[in-house]
């Protein structure tokens, strides 16, 4: 039983962290640090939190699944355009405007269901969203497993992104840009654009992240509470995945794992008889993710040219 | 009456706030010839490169393809063209593959899907065509430069360029493979390829040139045939006089051992073995040792390991008898040791100081330039400063206060140089010296490396430059992967022979 539910909360875990990795990964590969995964996770979730908050009742289940992944996908596109201009255009530092985005994603989240909140009922001003009913939509019980529809749509994005990157013409520029952008240039590519594609698209799959994670294992969220670091842990799972779409899927199972453990230890006699507070498998996965930076980073080979805002003319 | 011209740059002007890049420049390249275009660092080159691909555009002028006026604005026009270009510093994605670097911007697909047979089928062909063996499967990184150079011109090929532009093509090479890519010019030549050869180096333009055209100070001079012409009137058309080539110097007089070097290895920074690896060797008083090799064999480790900029992992260091294999930068620099570093920009100056205390970066604490309380005396410094300048005729803008970033890189240069040889070094560290310099400033260099020697001085000379290895040192160490793999006599070797050391086809055992 309880390795069933091991199982089912390290693939859902797996999904968000897949999702949101591959996201960095194709904004990487453009040449764009996306430290902002965490607010464009918490965007996303969001659009999809009031998709599913205001959809009538008695909308179909299938409708409810595809509106929610829409609205989170396009809050994601549409708040990593921050990100887009801020580093593109202007070429602003991305480290501060991803850290800057992800102070506002929170933030502005936080203000904006209160005062929704507030407007249909004057005495709550807590800044969370109910969707139990909602959130049925998503979950198809197969025996004991609670079967999500976010591990399909992960597995498909998984396919997206190697197909994408290394059978596509589209893919070869855009990794093209994030290694040499003058090489590009030289060849006729605007290298603006391909980064714009990446980043549009970390965005997509960042928003994704966000409400798949948001969905696992809860009926409601408190948007105070951000995703808890789940958008630097996709960042840790994308860096141990060294940028390729397969290895970081591997990696994304490993800490969705960690991350699951939490949930079920007391499902496991040996663990419980560790004796070890609840709190340290919270932990688990932040401090895997250091342990695994601080011994694999040496060998890492990012983008050579991400982080260098791209300047036309420049040697 | 079809034109017997593939491109013509007629009357080219481009100015520059404050100056003339190219002031009304001329250039017609015949179908089928390899045309050289020869001018100093700064004499316009570039400029017109950059104007050819419409990254800049004329105020005056047009530029002809088969006799009809086009308009470039963006290199992609040019390629439209047919014009391509090998830059001098090669645009190629180091982790992609040889044939993904040679699709890429124009890509076989279908729905975007890329069909990679067909363009290993279409690269392979070309490869044959021409003689230039690829590995289409191999990554970037892991090749050799001359296979490096040979993907950029297959990228060109691919592309149907009739128009092939070489910058500064021979830079980067080895003897053996620039004769390699003579013979790759005049292939394509045969085949109808128009060519422009972008050098200064003289000796590849009579060897490979039909014609040549010579620009100065942004001037046109004028357009010869090489086989009418000479070295030396080629020389004078770029410099405006007449350049003496070789090095003057008297016969060595060697005295006793300066720097003693013994097992001496340096890890790398890019890769888990070691940059230097067990490395002995000696230099004398008088005499100028050059550490030859390709870039990137060591080189730069080593003098990093001499200077302290690196620990060592082995070994040991003694200088004038004393161990300071771990003595620290400043007491290296004060005890005697003089170092002229490869990146000017990076170890060389605070580009944002000023001139002056440039001058001073290395004895600013001294107590003529810095006062018993700690502040700095401004008199004497710019007294030194003001000295140094006048010694070393240092050009600048506005003197002592010039910051040292709107400086040209050949006074930037000297000014390193005054500053290094002032210290009156018993050690002269030079790497790569003369950089990216124009003739009159190599010349001026290469006197004073002369001077210091004469002077009794150790001079240890790193360079990448083959006329300068064969004319400068009195002993030649050849470094390839980290090991110094022959000692050479420049009086009695030859440049091929240097070569095949350089590219490590030769090697003896060499007891320092």
């Amino acid at each position: 039983m309880s390795v069933v539910l091991l199982i089912q909360y390290t693939l859902i875990f797996s999904s968000v962290l897949l999702l949101v990795a591959l996201g960095g990964c194709f904004s990487e590969h453009s040449g764009v640090i996306n430290l902002g995964l965490e607010g464009i996770m918490v965007i996303g979730a969001l659009g999809g939190a009031l998709v599913m908050r205001f959809l009538p009742a008695g909308t179909p289940g299938i409708l409810i699944v595809l509106l929610t992944l829409l609205a989170a996908i396009l809050f994601g596109v549409l708040y990593s355009c921050l990100l887009a201009v801020a580093s593109i255009n202007f070429k602003a530092d991305q480290t501060i405007v991803g850290t800057a985005m992800n102070m506002l994603g929170t933030a502005g989240a936080t203000v904006l269901v209160k005062a929704i909140n507030t407007a249909l009922n004057p005495d709550d001003h807590s800044s969370t969203i109910q969707y139990i009913t909602a959130k049925k939509a998503f979950i198809v019980n197969i025996g004991a497993f609670e079967f999500n529809w976010f591990m399909l749509v992960a597995v498909i994005m998984l396919a997206f992104a190697y197909i994408t990157l290394y059978k596509t013409k589209f893919g070869l520029r855009l990794m093209a840009c994030g290694e040499h952008p003058q090489a590009a240039d030289s060849v006729g590519i605007n290298v603006y654009r391909m980064r714009w594609s990446g980043v549009l698209i970390s965005g997509m799959l960042g928003g994704l992240g966000g409400i798949c994670y948001i969905l696992a294992g809860v009926s409601e969220w408190k948007f105070e509470n951000g995703v808890a670091g789940f958008g630097f842990l996709a960042l840790a799972v994308m860096i141990f995945g060294q940028w390729k779409p397969l290895r970081i899927a591997g990696a994304a199972l490993l800490f969705g794992l960690f991350r699951a453990l939490s949930n079920v230890y007391f499902g496991f006699d040996w663990l419980v008889s560790l004796n070890l507070p609840g709190t340290v498998y919270n932990m688990m996965p932040y401090i895997i993710s250091l342990l695994v930076l601080a011994f694999t980073s040496k060998k890492s080979r990012a983008p050579k040219a991400e982080g260098i805002p791209y300047e036309k003319g420049m040697r | 009456m079809e034109s017997p011209y593939a491109i013509e740059m007629l009357h080219i002007t481009k100015k520059f706030p404050g100056i003339i890049a190219n002031d009304d420049i001329t250039l017609q390249l015949k179908k089928g010839e390899i045309h050289a275009l020869l001018g100093e660092n700064g004499a316009g080159k570039s400029t017109l490169m950059s104007v050819l691909f419409g990254l800049y555009q004329a105020e005056e002028g047009e530029i002809r393809k088969d006799g009809k006026p086009v308009k470039i604005n963006n290199p992609n026009d040019a390629n439209d063209l047919g014009i391509g270009m090998v830059h001098q510093h090669f645009k190629l994605v180091e982790c992609f593959t040889v044939l993904d670097n040679i699709i890429l911007g124009v890509e076989p697909n279908k729905h975007g899907f890329l069909q990679k047979q067909e363009a290993r089928e279409k690269v392979m062909a070309l490869s044959d065509k021409y003689g230039l063996h690829v590995n289409p499967d191999a990554l970037i990184e892991d090749i050799t430069v001359g296979m490096q150079q040979r993907t950029e011109i297959l990228k060109m090929l691919y592309r149907d360029n009739e128009i092939l532009i070489f910058d500064e093509p021979t830079a980067v090479l080895t003897p053996q493979e620039i004769e390699e890519l003579m013979q790759i010019m005049k292939n394509l030549a045969a085949e109808g390829k128009s060519i422009l050869f972008i050098s200064h180096k003289l000796a590849e333009i009579m060897a490979v040139a039909d014609r040549c055209s010579v620009l100065r100070k942004g001037k046109y001079i004028g357009t010869v045939e090489t086989k009418n012409t000479t070295m030396e009137q080629l020389s004078a058309m770029m410099v405006g006089r007449n350049v003496n080539f070789h090095v003057e110097k008297g016969p060595c007089k060697p005295g006793e051992v300066i720097l003693d070097v013994e097992d001496m290895s340096v890890a790398s920074k890019v890769h888990k073995n070691d940059a230097v690896k067990h490395v002995s060797f000696k230099v004398r008083k008088g005499e100028i040792v050059c550490i030859a090799g390709i870039d990137g064999n060591g080189q730069t480790e080593l003098v990093y390991g001499l200077s302290g900029l690196e620990p060592l992992k082995t070994g040991s260091i003694r200088f004038k008898g004393q161990d300071i294999t771990h003595a620290s930068i400043r007491k290296r620099n004060t005890s005697g040791i003089s170092h002229i570093p490869e990146d000017r920009h990076k170890h060389g100056l605070v580009l944002d100081y000023s001139l002056e205390y440039n001058m001073v970066l290395q004895r600013y604490f001294e107590e003529r330039f810095t006062s018993k309380a700690g502040f700095l005396k401004r008199a004497p410094i710019r007294e030194y400063a003001e000295r140094l300048i006048e010694e070393y005729d240092v050009r600048s803008g506005q003197g002592p206060i010039t910051p040292a970033r709107a400086m040209s890189g050949g006074n930037q240069q000297k000014a390193i140089i005054a500053r290094e040889i002032d210290k009156e070094p018993d050690l002269l560290i030079a790497v790569q010296p003369t950089r990216g310099l124009d003739v009159g400033a190599i010349e001026f260099i290469h006197k004073q490396l002369i001077a210091q020697r004469d002077a009794g001085k150790a001079v240890l000379l790193v360079s990448l430059e083959l006329d300068e290895v064969m004319d400068v040192p009195d002993r030649i160490l050849v470094m390839y992967e980290g090991e110094i793999v022959g000692e050479l006599d420049p009086k009695t070797t030859t440049q091929e022979e240097l070569g095949l050391y350089m590219a490590g086809a030769k090697r003896d055992e060499v007891k320092a």
